[in-house]
């Protein structure tokens, strides 16, 4: 008799369980009976508030739809799962540089005809944003907030060490001697250096392109030892080699993390770094009296070509394949692409904006005071942006481990060639199939040869 | 039909339904995901589209691939030292702890306590200890011993060391890190040792054998099916050591000398999206797994002391 109750409890709470669970998962319709969108974006702190300022925004403004937001970690592994098991949010934030990734499997909608409906324009945005929205000739994405990074120095120790803080360096070459000014060697440890390759260590694939290197053909030739890619990597265990391997390493485990006022650049322990448009707000957050200023990231002296390099980060808004309500989702979308919707969102969180159009405003209140150089940047020819190939995730590791060798002293030449030896036939594969499937057409072929940066 | 074989016949049914449950959880979370990704193993398939049959192309491709091995020898690495490691300490420890002393419980419960914090805040505060500059185990160990010795005895030791950063050390940290779990062996191993009947050691003590005698002639021997078990239990453990590694070694810094094998499927899967290829590396290790607990438990064979049995 016991045991019968026992199991009918048993069974009725894991029944209700499973019942319950179902009616939370599924959206609760408004009794204003808007259709409600699920947006799942990375951010958290106040990068997330931005963005929620946003998302408020857009709701205050609709009848038809109301867009629920969630803060999600660990994004692209859930995004995925989602995604594959059949229940995707209908928005979702993810980072622009595996946008290829997603657009090669298709876990994401292709946005050109919702776009061209909408009459979003490629002419609305700064070139290499939209860019990378796009893969083989289809628009994927749109973006949320953009970046592009410049060199970030201490103005208190160019001072120190006899450079005009007004004057930093433009050339390498005059990085190279500003390093050896500022740096301050104890015995076998560091305690200052005037530059360091690994702090922060975010873009180790960009050394290559800073040197005019090309990672790719742009569409299925790697080419990691272009002897201008070695050039770079040689430049960059060049600062492992001047003052010893395990020196240099210690140093950088020494440093704190990127938001700390012990972070390396912060504390003055490195009197230069490459940072993003980001960094102002860091620096605000955690030693506000740093004396600090930005400028384009010196060229090799040899390169004048190669003048006002940045690095292109890009956060981009996507529409899972799946998704219960793909026109709304675009709707909301749409909403941020805005200008008062970008503004408002790269405002929150201290960037700039994608948007070729830009108010007075958006400028002059800034709390950046370099926004207009971050700007000017991102029209640079001389753009660095991740390769895009469903291979860079695993390719980007292999390069970082590469970087890690040539670190530790292996040669640059030979480090290169091994992530080349193994990354090569992967590429070989996304290519075949994307031949047979006539996505990779004779036309995306010429324009990726003609554009000569992927 | 006689009694006792509808009795059996009964008995036999109840048993059945009594498993049924273990078997429904094997064969629903167990069996066939195992049977899935044996498929998966042969097809390209990266989760987000159905999978397309390629024949044996990944295990092709990962008996050609450098970092399997790689990943693999790190590892096989971790799991040579940490097993007898852990061993040894695990069973060490319930030897103490199985001593009469004052506040015996006290100490049970102190030694075991760290086998229950989570891994991740364990790995976080881990990642401070051996920081290679500010680490509290350089600037309260190394720094100081090393000093010393180098100025009283004239050596050349390191004051200094970069545990996470130098691949030499790095690994070794990993196997370090193992210890802090040995508490789920130690309790297995305390509940051995009270198992142990009191009158052999009396009559040990009787033929006036040592603590050392005592130790090897009673207590290893009647221990022996509880150590067997453990040690197998450590080498999959091992194995498939995983979280840890995953959050103070991204991507495997060093110079992958710290990419385990699990983190290579992790990674394989989730970032690369190949399932595929990760199935194939899961299958692979689910033979060296077998093996190696075939190995053990042949190697133990001769050597476990059944009572009763």
């Amino acid at each position: 008799m016991k045991s019968i109750l026992l199991t009918t409890v048993a069974v009725a709470i894991i029944g209700g369980g499973i019942l319950y669970g179902e009616r939370l998962a599924k959206d609760k319709p408004r009794d204003d009976g808007r259709v409600v969108i699920t947006y799942w974006e990375k951010w958290s702190a106040f990068e997330k508030e931005a963005m929620e300022a946003v998302v408020n925004e857009f709701n205050d403004s609709q009848e038809k739809i109301f867009v629920k937001f969630v803060s999600v970690a660990g994004i692209s592994n859930k995004i995925t799962l989602a995604t594959a098991g059949g229940v995707p949010p209908d928005v979702a934030g993810l980072f622009g540089g595996n946008l290829a990734q997603y657009a090669y499997h298709e876990s994401v909608m292709p946005l050109d005809e919702l776009a061209a409906e909408s009459g979003i324009s490629p002419d609305d945005y700064i070139p290499v944003y939209y860019d990378m929205c796009t893969y083989r000739g289809k628009l994927w994405a749109l973006p949320s907030t953009p970046a592009s990074t410049a060199l970030h120095f201490n103005k208190a120790i160019l001072r120190e060490v006899g450079w005009d803080p007004e004057n930093p360096p433009k050339t390498i070459e005059e990085l190279d001697k500003l390093d050896k000014l500022a740096a301050i060697k104890n015995g076998d440890k560091m305690e200052r250096m005037g530059f360091l390759p690994t702090e922060p260590g975010w873009w180790p694939f960009a050394w290559g392109p800073l040197f005019g290197g090309q990672l790719w053909n742009g569409y299925d030739k790697l080419t990691l030892t272009d002897p201008d890619v070695i050039r770079g990597y040689e430049w960059f265990g060049s600062y492992a080699e001047k003052y010893g391997s395990g020196t240099v390493q210690s140093f950088k485990e020494g440093l704190g993390t990127f938001n700390s006022p012990q972070n390396a650049f912060m504390d003055g322990r490195v009197a230069t770094v490459m940072q993003g448009v980001w960094m102002a707000n860091f620096i605000e957050m955690n030693n506000k009296d740093l004396e600090w200023a930005a400028a384009p990231f010196p060229t090799p002296a040899d390169r004048p070509d190669l003048v006002n390099p940045t690095i292109i980060d890009l956060d981009i808004l996507v529409i899972p394949r799946g998704a219960k309500h793909p026109k709304e989702a675009f709707e909301f979308i749409k909403f941020v692409q805005s200008q008062k919707g970008m503004e408002l969102l790269c405002m929150g969180q201290k960037k700039n904006s994608p948007l070729k159009k830009v108010s007075k405003e958006f400028i002059e209140n800034h709390p950046n005071p370099y926004v207009q150089l971050f700007t000017d940047l991102a029209y640079s020819p001389n753009v660095i942006v991740p390769p895009k190939t469903p291979i860079w995730p695993q390719l980007s590791q292999e390069i970082r481990t590469a970087t890690e060798k040539i670190n530790g002293g292996t040669d640059p030449k030979e480090a290169l060639q091994d992530v080349q030896n193994k990354m090569q036939p992967l590429l070989d594969d996304i290519v075949k199939y994307e031949k047979a499937r006539g996505v990779l057409t004779e036309e995306e072929i010429a324009k990726a040869k003609a554009g000569g940066k992927p | 039909m006689s009694e006792t074989n509808i009795r059996a016949k009964k008995e036999a049914r109840a048993g059945l339904l009594f498993a049924l449950p273990w078997f429904i959880g094997f064969s629903v979370f167990l069996g066939y995901p195992l049977l899935k990704a044996l498929y998966n193993s042969f097809t390209d398939y990266s989760i987000l589209n159905p999978p397309v049959f390629i024949g044996a192309k990944n295990y092709i491709d990962l008996f050609q691939d450098k970092l399997f091995y790689q990943s693999l020898g790190n590892t096989l690495y971790v799991a040579f030292f940490s097993v007898p490691l852990s061993t040894v300490v695990a069973l060490g420890l319930a030897m103490l702890l199985n001593t009469k002393v004052k506040g015996q419980a006290f100490y049970r419960t102190f030694f075991f306590l760290p086998a229950l914090v989570p891994a991740v805040p364990l790995a976080i505060l881990w990642l401070w200890l051996f920081n290679g500059e500010q680490g509290i185990i350089n600037t309260m160990m190394i720094e100081p011993i090393g000093t010393w010795l180098n100025a009283n005895l004239h050596t050349h030791l390191p004051t200094n060391i970069n545990f996470l950063g130098d691949k030499a050390y790095a690994k070794s940290v990993l196997v370090l890190m193992s210890m802090w779990t040995t508490g789920h062996a130690m309790v297995i191993y305390l509940a051995g040792l009270q198992e142990v009947p009191k009158p052999l050691y009396e009559a040990a003590d009787i033929d006036g054998a040592s603590a050392w005698q005592r130790t090897k002639m009673v207590t290893l021997p009647l221990l022996s099916p509880v150590i067997m078990f453990n040690v197998i239990m450590a080498i999959i453990g091992s194995l498939q050591y995983f979280t840890q590694a995953y959050v103070m070694f991204p991507g495997g810094a060093p110079e992958q000398s710290t990419y385990l094998y699990t983190m290579y499927i992790f990674d394989s899967a989730f970032r690369d999206l190949r399932m595929g290829y990760a199935s194939a590396m899961g299958w692979v290790m689910f033979l060296i797994i077998l093996l190696l607990t075939n190995a053990a438990l042949k190697f133990f064979d001769s050597k476990v002391h059944y009572e009763g049995g």
